[in-house]
């Protein structure tokens, strides 16, 4: 395509040069529309994660089941299942690997669209002097910069919380079901989450990060429909009510789990 | 109809041109009719100017009535005033009243350079079009214009997108200075038309690739979409999206198969 | 001062309807390789200007368009509501390419020349296919076809449209394929290039000077033949229907080097617009003439009256177009409704604060077709007009007052469109071709489209063929440094009056000279009256103007010195043309002239002919040259809606 000849002046805008362009498909991910799409699919398998991951920890509440003649939590089970994926076919472990891989990927990806889409923004916007009165955008689809940075801060808290065992020393043990201080044991998800919940500080950050995770769902589970051009006027008010249910339903499952742990009801 | 007249007080960014430094200057005006126009309010405050020895303020406008596209400013903190589905010269000075305060800024992007005052160059847009937003139908090719039926459901949808009158406020309103609004609205009036179908990948890969290279990405905040004076929808982003990413996946060999 | 100097319109010989047919085969063509070494300058990017550039362009010319707005999108064809003409007979009620040419010589009151609206009813086919494949939304019926509509008062549903916003669609489609063009490099597009001067060389058109109106610059632009595209001149009136920056400047600088002017008092004005809120109205707003097929127009009896329209009982409401014209009533044609209006209006009998309106009710279609059937119809249009005036028509009646609308007249041109300067065209509005003294609804786009898609194109090889191998006039030729010079001198001018009025306050007191003096009713007196008086204002004019800023910035002020200073030179010439047609035709009345029930009279035996004006100099006044027009196949006869 040769450049348009419209008249230039000092005033004119310049665009901004061309990339090369990379072979197929990596050439999708080289434009802003591709990567929005790349941040809608990664997004469905993350939100697809956090559904499951949702579901699995609200085994808590089944508390105690029998298994091989003991007495075991429920949870703990379902954690030693999600190693044993795949058995014996592959090495014990190695499936939930490959699930993790993925979802790093899809973090990878999600994160790096949205830090370069966020980066060309910026380089376009020019900020009015006065106060801008918004009319569509809401609280979430404002803060999607804001609460995006934070789950990853949050994300890195609970591995190290829970997963890797880092912040043991601040587990408190309020008495019932949780280990001691310092205590943290792999695989013993019920008494780890009931020694880190121990500490309110720990609670609390469990909380905010659940709003801030549903306030990213609510924007992000409608935006992604836009992004992948799925639209359509007959079910196009569905979309809103699918982004703010599964936000809903996601706050109040993970939000459950962290007050009956805290009461200990379970 | 009533014989009111506002007194008001205008904040009103100047600049000289593009490469100095801009600052809001206030004006106060009085005795403006109610039944007079925002446009015909500043018309009143740069005779005004005139009279005072004072350069007059450069704002953009033509038609008046609506369909050109030239105006737009931003009016306390909302592109075209605060009346939806309305372009500034369509706005009323009855809709504010007597004492207000009017904060006017011209359109903000950086691919929308103010030129002076509140004139902005959006030559941008028409760098997309030249892009890609046309059917290439010579002078003097054309069959018989009923030769080809279009269900009515689909001229309507593709006139609701041709609507566009091209001022730029979807960018202004955008917290991105997106040009999606334009681009897809463009697109879908071309890409839904029988007559669109031939060019419909290769159009779409090009506006998009061009709109890319002056302006931000979509965050689908709404606020284009809100602030644009013929209410044009966001349906048609998700078309574009769509269309979009099919013209870099799909196999256009087979575009002509069902 | 008549001169009977012969216009040679270069009519081709033939019957009617080979007419087109034969010129086509008889005009000299230009290789297709040999295109791309004619420049072509296009001045306006409205419908016919950006469709002449993209059509030029296709053939393989090589072509610059220049706009003095920021995009072609934004050119006042946009504005046009109603739709557009073409015989195409889509409804199967019996039109055809000759009950168009028919209706359209008939409308115009016999002012026009037969054989150019002849092939304008022949292209209008072609434009609505053209304009189809461009992807024009159009209106449809649910089978996919095209709907039309019966518009103007015409017997036939030839009227295509897309919603109330045919033109800007058409204009878009125009534009569309103009910059698919600009894409590929075969047209270079001017935009914020507001044309200054015409240079000429040995008598041709060598080129043009533009103002560059974001830097100011004077720049010179050589091609071996200049289009101009550059509408009407409606703008003379100051309220008006048309965008705030239309102008007669393009036309006018190549009427004083030596283009003829054609009828300049045709004007046409529209009875359906908003009248004025204030004295600060900066234009009018048109609204569709379909209104009045349920709306009842009437003014209260008594001048005094005060009480609100619903208040006033039926007996002492004057209907006066059903009063008058009990056969048509409130559809005559738009210069009687407008006339009629004007005349009560002038008695004292207008409504609103201004008194400067009359009603148009819709209370009885109401009452008698229910508020929704109503609304249905005109739901836009109420909208619009609540917009503007805060007031809601199905409570209150409308107020309408009929303003400048269209300029039948513009730049003589031949058959070919090109003007008395050989190498300069003239397309559109800006032409006075096709319209004669009176234009029929839907018939502007139509003739846009026509002179730039399917006319110009091929007419103006004729004059390239012979100047093969000739390159541009070269840009540092005496002739372009001199125009440079002239315009440079005339924008100092401008800024060195330092007086005390805008450029604004003299386009307000010049508007209100042509609208009283030379609007829908002109006689003798009034006439000779505002030539004395645009003369005083003009001499005021460039004594006490006063325009601050620089010259290398944008300055909407000095742009507005430069229009203005030319229409006051247009105002004198329409005062003088209305004079000499001392005859009704048209949108043209003189109250000296008419039926003794005060109907247009016209007088074919002394003016069934072209005014074309020739500008002498400064101190001297034009001269006017006609073109007699013979009608063959549309025989003249008395308009009467009695």
């Amino acid at each position: 395509m040769a450049t348009p000849t419209i008249s230039t002046r000092p005033s004119s805008p310049t665009p901004r040069p061309k990339k090369k362009e990379l072979p197929y498909p990596l050439n999708i991910y080289q434009t802003a529309v591709g990567k929005k799409w790349v941040m809608a699919v990664t997004g469905i398998g993350l939100l697809g994660f956090v559904f499951a991951h949702m579901l699995g920890n609200l085994k808590i509440f089944i508390g105690e089941v029998e298994e091989d003649g003991v007495l075991v939590q429920d949870i703990d089970v379902y954690a030693e299942f999600l190693r044993e994926i795949g058995e014996p076919l592959f090495p014990h472990g190695s499936v939930l690997w490959l699930m993790r891989l993925g979802l790093i990927a899809m973090f990878a990806l999600h994160i790096h669209a949205a830090y370069t889409l966020n980066k060309l923004n910026n380089s376009s916007n020019v900020r009015y002097q006065q106060k801008t009165d918004w009319l569509a955008s809401n609280f979430a689809s404002r803060t999607m910069r804001y609460t995006g940075p934070i789950m990853l801060a949050y994300i890195i808290w609970h591995l190290a919380d829970l997963t890797w065992g880092f912040t043991d020393a601040l587990y408190s043990n309020d008495g019932a079901a949780g280990p001691a201080t310092g205590e943290w044991h792999h695989g013993d998800v019920y008494a780890n989450l009931h020694g880190s919940l121990g500490n309110p500080i720990s609670a609390i950050i469990y909380i905010v990060a659940n709003m801030a995770l549903a306030l990213h769902i609510f924007h992000g589970a409608w935006s992604m429909f836009q992004s992948l051009g799925i639209n359509n006027p007959r079910y196009n008010a569905a979309r809103r009510y699918f982004a703010a249910g599964f936000a809903g339903l996601i706050f109040v499952g993970n939000v459950s789990i962290v007050i009956a742990t805290m009461a200990d009801w379970v | 109809m009533s014989a009111n007249t506002l007194s008001l007080t205008l904040q009103i960014w100047r600049q000289e041109g593009p490469n100095t430094t801009g600052a809001f200057e206030t004006h106060n005006v009085s005795g403006i009719p109610d039944d007079a126009s925002f446009l015909e309010m500043l018309d009143v405050l740069n005779e005004n100017l005139i009279e005072a020895g004072k350069i007059p303020i450069e704002f953009p406008h033509d038609c008046r009535e609506g369909i050109c596209g030239t105006c737009g400013v931003m009016i306390n903190g909302r592109a075209h005033g605060q009346e939806k589905g309305t372009a500034v010269c369509q706005l009323h000075m009855r809709k504010f009243n007597d004492g207000d305060t009017i904060a006017i800024e011209p359109w903000r992007a950086t691919a929308f350079p103010v030129i002076k005052d509140l004139v902005v160059d959006r030559s941008a847009l028409d760098h997309i079009v030249a892009s890609g937003g046309f059917v290439s139908a010579p002078t003097g090719t054309a069959a018989d214009a009923n030769d080809t039926p279009i269900p009515k459901e689909v001229a309507d949808s593709a006139m609701d997108a041709a609507a566009c009158i091209g001022c730029g406020a979807c960018v202004a309103a955008c917290p991105n200075s997106a040009g999606q609004l334009f681009t897809s609205a463009k697109l879908w009036h071309l890409n839904s038309l029988p007559q669109g179908q031939p060019e419909r990948f290769r159009r779409t890969e090009a506006m998009v690739d061009t709109m890319e290279s002056f302006f931000g990405s979509c965050t689908n905040h709404g606020e284009c979409s809100e602030a644009c004076p013929k209410e044009i929808s966001l349906d048609f982003i998700a078309y574009m999206n769509r269309d979009y990413v099919k013209s870099k996946v799909f196999n256009r060999k087979l575009a002509s198969q069902k | 001062m008549t001169e009977t100097a012969t216009l040679d319109s270069k009519v081709p010989e033939g019957p009617m309807a080979e007419k087109w047919d034969n010129h086509k085969f008889k005009i000299k063509l230009v290789n297709p390789a040999n295109k791309r070494k004619f420049r072509i300058l296009v001045v306006g990017t409205g419908l016919a200007g950006s469709s002449a550039a993209a059509t030029l362009a296709e053939l393989g010319y090589d072509v610059e368009a220049f706009t003095f707005h920021d995009t072609p999108r934004r050119a006042h064809s946009i504005a046009a509501q109603g739709g557009i003409n073409a015989a195409k007979n889509y409804q199967n009620d019996g039109d055809s390419v000759h009950r168009l040419f028919y209706d359209t010589v008939k409308g115009g009151d016999y002012r026009s020349r037969e054989a150019n609206v002849h092939r304008l009813a022949q292209v209008s086919v072609d434009i609505i296919d053209q304009m189809a494949a461009q992807g024009v939304p159009f209106a449809r019926e649910y089978g996919g076809l095209l709907d039309n509509r019966s518009f103007g008062g015409a017997q036939v549903s030839r009227t295509f449209y897309a919603r109330g916003q045919t033109g800007q669609q058409l204009l878009l489609g125009a534009y569309q394929q103009m910059m698919r063009q600009v894409g590929l490099g075969k047209v270079k597009l001017h935009t914020r290039m507001d044309m200054q001067e015409l240079v000429m060389k040995d008598g041709e058109a060598v080129g043009i000077v533009c103002r560059n109106l974001v830097t100011g610059e004077i720049s010179s632009h050589s091609g071996h033949a200049v289009v101009l595209a550059t509408g009407g001149y409606g703008n003379v009136f100051y309220l008006s229907t048309n965008a705030m920056s239309c102008n007669v400047t393009a036309a006018w600088r190549a009427h004083r080097k030596g283009a003829f002017f054609a009828n300049p008092s045709y004007t046409q004005i529209h009875p359906t617009c908003i009248p004025a809120a204030d004295e600060f109205q900066s234009k009018l707003t048109l609204m569709s003439e379909s209104l009045r097929n349920d709306g009842r127009i009437w003014v209260p009896r008594d001048p005094d009256e005060k009480r609100i329209a619903a208040d006033i009982p039926e007996a002492e409401r004057y209907y006066f177009l059903e009063e008058k014209y009990p056969a048509f009533g409130n559809l005559v044609p738009r210069d009687v409704a407008s006339r009629n209006a004007k005349t009560v209006v002038d008695q004292g009998l207008g409504v609103g604060p201004l008194k400067n309106g009359v009603y148009l009710d819709f209370a009885e279609s109401i009452s008698r077709d229910g508020l929704d059937k109503v609304w249905e119809r005109y739901s836009n249009l109420f909208e619009m007009y609540e917009r503007i005036t805060g007031e809601d028509p199905r409570e209150t009646p409308m107020r309408i007052y009929p303003a400048t609308h269209y300029t039948m007249g513009g730049l003589w041109v031949d058959y070919n469109l090109m003007t008395t300067i050989p190498g300069l065209y003239a397309a559109g509005e800006a032409n006075f071709s096709d319209h004669g003294a009176n234009r029929l609804g839907a018939s502007a786009l139509m003739q846009g489209l026509a002179d730039g898609y399917f006319v110009l194109p091929y007419t103006i090889g004729d004059s390239l063929a012979p100047k093969l191998g000739t390159a541009p006039v070269s840009l540092d030729d005496e002739v372009f440094i001199e125009a440079e010079t002239e315009v440079r001198d005339r924008i100092s001018k401008f800024l060195s009056i330092k007086g005390t009025k805008s450029p604004d306050y003299f386009h307000r007191e010049l508007g209100k000279l042509v609208w009283n003096y030379i609007g829908m009713e002109r006689d003798q007196n009034g006439l000779e009256k505002a030539i004395s008086e645009i003369r005083a204002l003009q001499e005021e004019f460039w004594t006490d103007l006063r325009v601050l800023g620089g010259t290398d910035t944008i300055n909407s002020s000095l742009e507005k010195a430069g229009r203005v200073a030319d229409f006051f030179e247009l105002g004198e010439l329409m005062a003088r043309d209305a004079l000499n047609r001392a005859e009704s035709c048209g949108g043209h009345f003189r109250s000296e002239s008419q039926t003794p029930e005060g109907e247009a009279l016209r007088n074919d035996e002394d003016f069934a002919h072209v005014s074309a004006w020739q500008w002498i100099d400064e101190n001297t006044p034009q001269v006017e040259h006609r073109e007699q027009l013979d009608f063959v196949e549309v025989p003249l006869t008395q308009r009467s809606y009695k």
